[in-house]
């Protein structure tokens, strides 16, 4: 059953191509269909794969298919090549599964969209090139998915291509991914020098063995490369942008799938990342911690209804990072899989919102849309309480897994890690409230002129995402529930985000799932939880306490309105950060462009013109000689050079 | 078509012919040129799609050789042959042009445009094929004299300009290559002459004034001149056996670097490299999209071919003493050609500075000396051809649409014409080396190539792969995204000559890209060879990845 992983990516390879072939024949909603049979019928053979992996013995779980050589070049042998392990087969199942969902409730949402066939086009292509990146048996398979979903992503944030914002968004993400990428590039050169093979099996193993500077500089490099991917400290930026795509591209490519593929990575070379000085992992958890609680903060204070997601799966990732950071290799999996169900429903259900209320994302003028939409309000608050970490639902559980890691990781950096992680806990939950109310309580607002019912200072930093609500204002909307299409994907979800958590409990050995699955993978380097279980209890105690009074904060604000709003200008700007760099690079980034193409036109052809110059004012002295023939300047030219030069070679030596 | 069928030959006199005959035909049938230009061209590709065919994979050294005195009082021979480094040079020759000559027409008197061009293409094959030195220089000489005459006859507003500059930059770089060529075919003549002066000396001393008859046969044998020979594999080869691994070149290592240096300043005008390429931008921007194609696609190759051929493999020590000038010089290139790209504001200039870029990877790739960034380079060489010449089709479009090249007043274009957008993507990823299409494999290959012996200019090129995609995504961005204006709105569909043209480029961007091996495999041991031929003959000592040993130096970053 295993030998047929090739089929996993190939279907959507096979979708893709059939689509590029007849999309635009098969016209809607079949092209649509097309696709989402092909992101199912990959999702059937993940599971015939993971059964088949799930049937062999624990220490056999692995399971290399080599489909052809790809660049065989001396010394370097890449081949196209499948890894089956735990660890990619449980990213395929999620990817395929949760990607099926989406391609679904995508024939609903882009119903009636020009570019129908298109979207579904680059939705396949997508899924395949995610495939590749989990499933690759070498670093340059995976690099490959790597770079193709960050095309796929370029495509569709710039779906809606006359928008120049939506262009810009596209390109912004595309370079700053390029960034990380060439980390990527640089940690694979590192790896085939030093020792040879850049096969996850190979290269693991003999980077583990080898010096711990060698491991240290591929476990930082590849850890570059996943920072952009992952949009963490510095390079988030583009994600925030990158909602500029259709809902479903949120949902799918940044949120649940895409932007995972950095943490995942990090799980793939634990060997690496253990063998090497330990400063990494420990630089991994601050960057991963402080991206958490810097973007939870700056959620605060959107008003975008997808811009406050975005921020958030900036948060979430960060969480992972602290996650594989201190080793908690299991939880960061734990993790990313029910964020991949609750945020991935979260955008499902604000693209629904969006939907119903003509394309408005600014939550200030939504409201009460909860009497309206009952399905996508009710699945709304499942996703809310779950990645507010209230217990039973899913988030809870990797959320608190991780804190728990944190905390158990030692040391006061242990310590300070769990407060700060803790910290983002409550403001997750607050600013996750912040929405719930005021998209589904509180007063209906989407008859009114003005967004002026929260006071927000500063409110501009949506410039990117701005909606394109009709110039009527918002009169005559008619808030409606989404077809089924979209319904149900979202029924689903919210299934999974509830009970998500079953698959790794922490009540004995025998409940943690997951744990065990990946223990053939991640076992050797995975942190051992040293804690007693009162205190166990104690710190999930104090988790819940803390969504409780995020959540508690929030109704007080913005549901009983109580204490007035503070979502200071700062927050709203996202600490100035995109602001400045984009003003570095308009202004002495451009300015040093503009000197370099200066330099080019005025001194280099400046100096050949010059010399012309020079040869054409000495012709004219030399009538005599001028015939008005290139040929013979040249040949003077060419005569002097060869005189000069048969001199030169007799007499001199270097 | 026997063995003995001298194939280069044929393939070097049969657009030599096309061009005789595109001259031969009456000014009274206009519309017979165009079908004569391109059935010779199409045959000549033919050919050359035959020699890929017939080539055999495993042979490292020269095949279908053809060796004939030519001039035998100056040892110039017509001495021709293909081994895996220019095979996949001269496929591309005969690939690109009947597609060039096919995705554009000259707007006046075609009759001389169509027999420029065949007499270009025999040109460049002949530069290809060339094995001896001399012959090389003339073919190097003959494919300036059409382009010179395509850039200014059929140019755009400033051809005259350009055209003089290409020359003028090509024919100085030229002076110098022929004072080295002669230098070197007299000095290695009058070297070995010493060397068996030396001999005789010795034999005559060791035989204490009584020499046997053989001796003295022997004797008067070496004391006999050598005759003068342009041979470059006589040259490169001939060097004396030092001991089992080490060989030396018998010409003085003080001449052989100024030879070297000769040469190599004629190549870097070609390629271009930084500071030389100014007459770049000019002679693409204002050259006609044909020209512009094969420019790009086939000329600058010229100049990484000839620092290959020409200059690791006929001088190897003297090219490794300027291996670091030539390898930092590719990677300023690198970075300058991509700065420079992203502030034209001329969309075929643009790309014209992207050639600037491409090719100091390829240079970079060379003087690496590593399995895989030689055969990156090699590789890059092709992909380059195949991308920026279907850049330059396309672009030549737009201008033939829109009537101006200004990247202003181009505007929203995906929207009428998707179909046209959707190519002109997947070229310009080729182009910015997204993996899984061609670009990437070349350039991949150059960097971990060259990673292994240059490690810093490896880790400053990379990131030229962001600067690429700045430049590029702009550019795609400010013409085909955005809301078409007046001027745009109606922009023509790709159309399906223009689809024929571009559908073989395409199908070859993609191809290399996932399946890079049938290609790879033919360089493979010619490539070996030429490194094996490196080491004997200087200090080099070829890298081994993986080697424990060097682990503790490793990447210390």
């Amino acid at each position: 059953m295993l030998d047929l992983v090739w089929l996993i990516p190939a279907l959507p390879l096979a979708g893709f191509l059939l689509l590029l072939a007849f999309g635009r024949r098969l016209g809607e909603p079949g092209a649509g269909w097309l696709a989402t049979i092909m992101c199912a019928a990959s999702f059937a053979a993940s599971v015939i794969v993971f059964a088949g992996l799930l049937a062999r013995a624990e220490d056999n779980r692995r399971f290399v298919q080599i489909l052809f050589a790809w660049v065989p070049v001396g010394a370097l042998r890449v081949d196209v090549g499948f890894l089956v392990d735990p660890l990619s087969i449980t990213m395929a199942l999620f990817v395929t599964g949760v990607g099926a969902l989406i391609h679904l409730y995508a024939i609903g949402y882009m119903h009636g969209d020009d570019g129908f066939p298109r979207f579904f086009v680059y939705l396949n292509l997508f899924i395949f090139s995610m495939l590749m990146l989990v499933l690759g048996n070498n670093l340059l398979v995976t690099f490959v998915g790597w770079e193709g979903v960050g095309a796929c992503s370029y495509f569709l944030i710039s779906f809606w291509f006359s928008d120049e914002a939506n262009a810009s968004a596209g390109k912004k993400a595309f370079i700053t991914n390029r960034i990380g990428d060439w980390g990527f590039m640089l940690a694979i050169f590192v790896a085939f020098a030093s020792v040879g093979t850049i096969d996850y099996v190979g290269m693991n193993t003999r980077l583990a063995q080898g010096a711990a500077v060698t491991a240290t500089a591929v476990g930082l490099l590849l850890f570059v490369g996943a920072v952009g991917k992952s949009a963490q400290i510095p390079l988030f930026i583009w994600l925030p942008d990158a909602m500029a795509g259709p809902t479903p591209v949120s949902a799918l490519i940044h949120a649940a799938t895409m932007v995972t593929a950095g943490v995942f990575l990090m799980t793939r070379v634990n060997p690496i990342l253990a063998a090497g000085y330990t400063w990494v992992p420990h630089l991994i958890a601050w960057l991963g911690v402080i991206t958490a609680l810097v973007a939870a903060t700056i959620a605060i204070t959107q008003n975008d209804i997808k811009k406050v997601l975005a921020y958030s799966t900036i948060s979430q990732l960060g969480y992972m990072f602290l996650a594989v950071g201190v080793g908690a290799y299991v939880a960061a999996i734990f993790h990313m899989v029910t964020h991949a169900f609750f945020k991935a429903l979260l955008f499902l259900g604000s693209g629904s919102v969006i939907h119903g209320v003509d394309d408005e994302q600014d939550m200030r003028r939504m409201g009460a849309l909860r009497k309206y939409m009952p399905v996508t309000a009710a699945t709304f608050i499942v996703g809310w309480l779950a990645i507010a970490g209230v217990p039973p639902f899913s988030g809870f559980w990797s959320k608190d897994e991780i804190l728990l890691s944190a905390w158990a990781s030692g040391g006061t950096q242990g310590r300070a890690l769990w407060a700060i992680g803790l910290a983002t806990a409550l403001i997750t939950a607050y600013y996750m409230s912040r929405q719930v109310f005021l998209v589904f309580y509180g007063e209906a607002r989407w008859q009114d002129d003005a967004p002026a019912e929260i006071p927000a200072e500063g409110g501009g930093a949506e410039a990117a995402v701005e909606p394109a609500h009709d110039e009527a204002g918002g009169h005559g909307v008619r808030p409606h529930e989404s077809p089924w299409l979209m319904a149900a994907p979202l029924v689903v979800l919210a299934v999974l985000a509830t009970v998500g958590g079953v698959i790794n409990l922490p009540f004995s050995e025998n409940t943690e799932f997951l744990a065990r699955w990946l223990d053939p993978v991640v076992g050797a380097n995975e942190l051992a939880i040293d804690v007693p279980t009162a205190t166990k209890v104690t710190l999930a105690a104090v988790a819940v306490a803390a969504a409780l009074v995020g959540i508690l904060g929030a109704a007080v604000v913005y549901l009983w309105r109580r204490v007035r709003a503070v979502e200071p200008a700062v927050l709203a700007h996202g600490y100035y950060y995109d602001e400045s760099i984009s003003r570095f690079v308009g202004g002495p980034g451009m300015a040093l462009f503009n000197a370099v193409a200066w330099f080019d036109t005025h001194i280099i052809d400046g100096a050949v013109n010059g010399v012309a110059a020079l040869v054409a004012g000495g012709g004219r002295r030399l009538r005599v000689v001028q015939s008005g023939f290139v040929r013979s300047y040249a040949l003077g030219v060419a005569t002097g050079v060869v005189v000069v030069l048969a001199y030169i070679i007799t007499r001199i030596n270097f | 078509m026997s063995p003995a069928f001298p194939i280069l030959t044929a393939m070097v006199l049969l657009p030599a012919a096309g061009a005789l005959a595109v001259a031969l035909v009456p000014r009274t049938r206009p519309e017979l040129f165009r079908g004569v230009a391109l059935l010779f061209s199409f045959a000549t590709g033919a050919l050359t799609i035959y020699l890929l065919a017939a080539f055999d994979r495993h042979d490292a050294g020269y095949q279908f050789v053809v060796n004939r005195s030519w001039v035998s009082d100056f040892g110039i021979a017509w001495h021709v042959g293909v081994d895996g480094i220019s095979l996949f040079l001269i496929v591309l020759t005969g690939v690109l042009f009947p597609l060039a000559m096919l995705g554009s027409s000259p707007h006046h008197d075609p009759k001389p445009y169509y027999a420029w061009l065949l007499l270009l293409e025999a040109g460049c094959l002949g530069v290809f094929i060339s094995l001896d030195l001399f012959l090389f220089f003339v073919m190097f000489e003959i494919v300036l004299v059409p382009m010179y005459f395509l850039i200014g006859g059929w140019g755009y507003a400033n051809r005259v300009y350009a055209a003089l500059k290409f020359f003028l930059f090509t024919i100085f770089g030229s002076a110098l290559m022929l004072v080295g060529i002669v230098a070197l075919a007299y000095l290695h003549r009058n070297a070995i002459e010493d060397q068996h002066r030396a001999q005789a000396t010795e034999i005559v001393d060791q035989a204490q004034g009584n020499p046997t008859p053989a001796q003295q046969a022997e004797v008067a044998q070496l004391r006999e001149g050598v005759p003068l020979s342009f041979d470059l594999v006589d040259i490169a080869e001939s060097h004396t056996v030092v001991d089992d691994s080490k060989s030396a070149n018998p010409i003085d290592w003080s001449a052989a670097r100024w030879i070297f240096l000769a040469l190599a300043v004629a190549f870097a005008i070609k390629v271009p490299l930084f500071p030389l390429h100014t007459w770049l931008p000019d002679a693409h921007t204002e050259a006609p999209t044909a020209g512009s194609v094969i420019l790009a696609g086939v000329l600058l190759k010229l100049g990484t071919y000839g620092l290959l051929r020409f200059g690791l493999y006929l001088l190897p020590d003297a090219a490794l003493f300027f291996a670091p000038g030539l390898v930092t010089l590719g990677v300023i290139g690198i970075i300058y050609g991509a700065i420079c790209a992203a502030m034209q504001k001329d969309l075929k200039r643009l790309v014209a500075y992207s050639s600037v870029a491409h090719l100091g990877f390829i240079v970079l790739g060379t003087f690496a000396i590593t399995t895989q960034g030689l055969q990156g380079g090699l590789l890059q060489a092709v992909n380059h051809g195949l991308s920026t010449g279907a850049l330059f089709l396309l672009v030549g479009m737009i201008a033939d649409r829109r009537g101006t090249r200004e990247i202003s007043r181009l505007k929203g274009l995906q929207k009428p014409a998707p179909l046209f957008a959707a190519v002109f993507m997947v070229v310009m990823l080729s182009s910015i080396g997204l993996p899984g299409l061609n670009g990437f494999v070349g350039e991949f290959l150059v960097l971990i190539g060259s990673f292994l012996t240059r490690r810093w200019w490896a880790i400053v090129a990379a990131s030229g792969v962001i600067l690429a995609a700045l430049y590029l995504l702009w550019a795609y961005q400010r013409v085909f995204q955005g809301e078409p204006d007046e001027d745009n709105r109606h922009f023509p569909e790709i159309n399906w000559r223009e689809g024929l043209v571009m559908a073989p480029l395409v199908a070859l961007i993609v191809f290399l890209g996932v399946y890079p091996k049938p290609v790879l495999d033919r360089m493979a041991p010619s490539v070996d060879k030429l490194i094996v031929h490196v080491e004997r003959n200087s200090d080099f000592v070829s890298p081994k990845p993986g080697r424990p040993a060097e682990n503790a130096q490793e990447g210390g970053k």
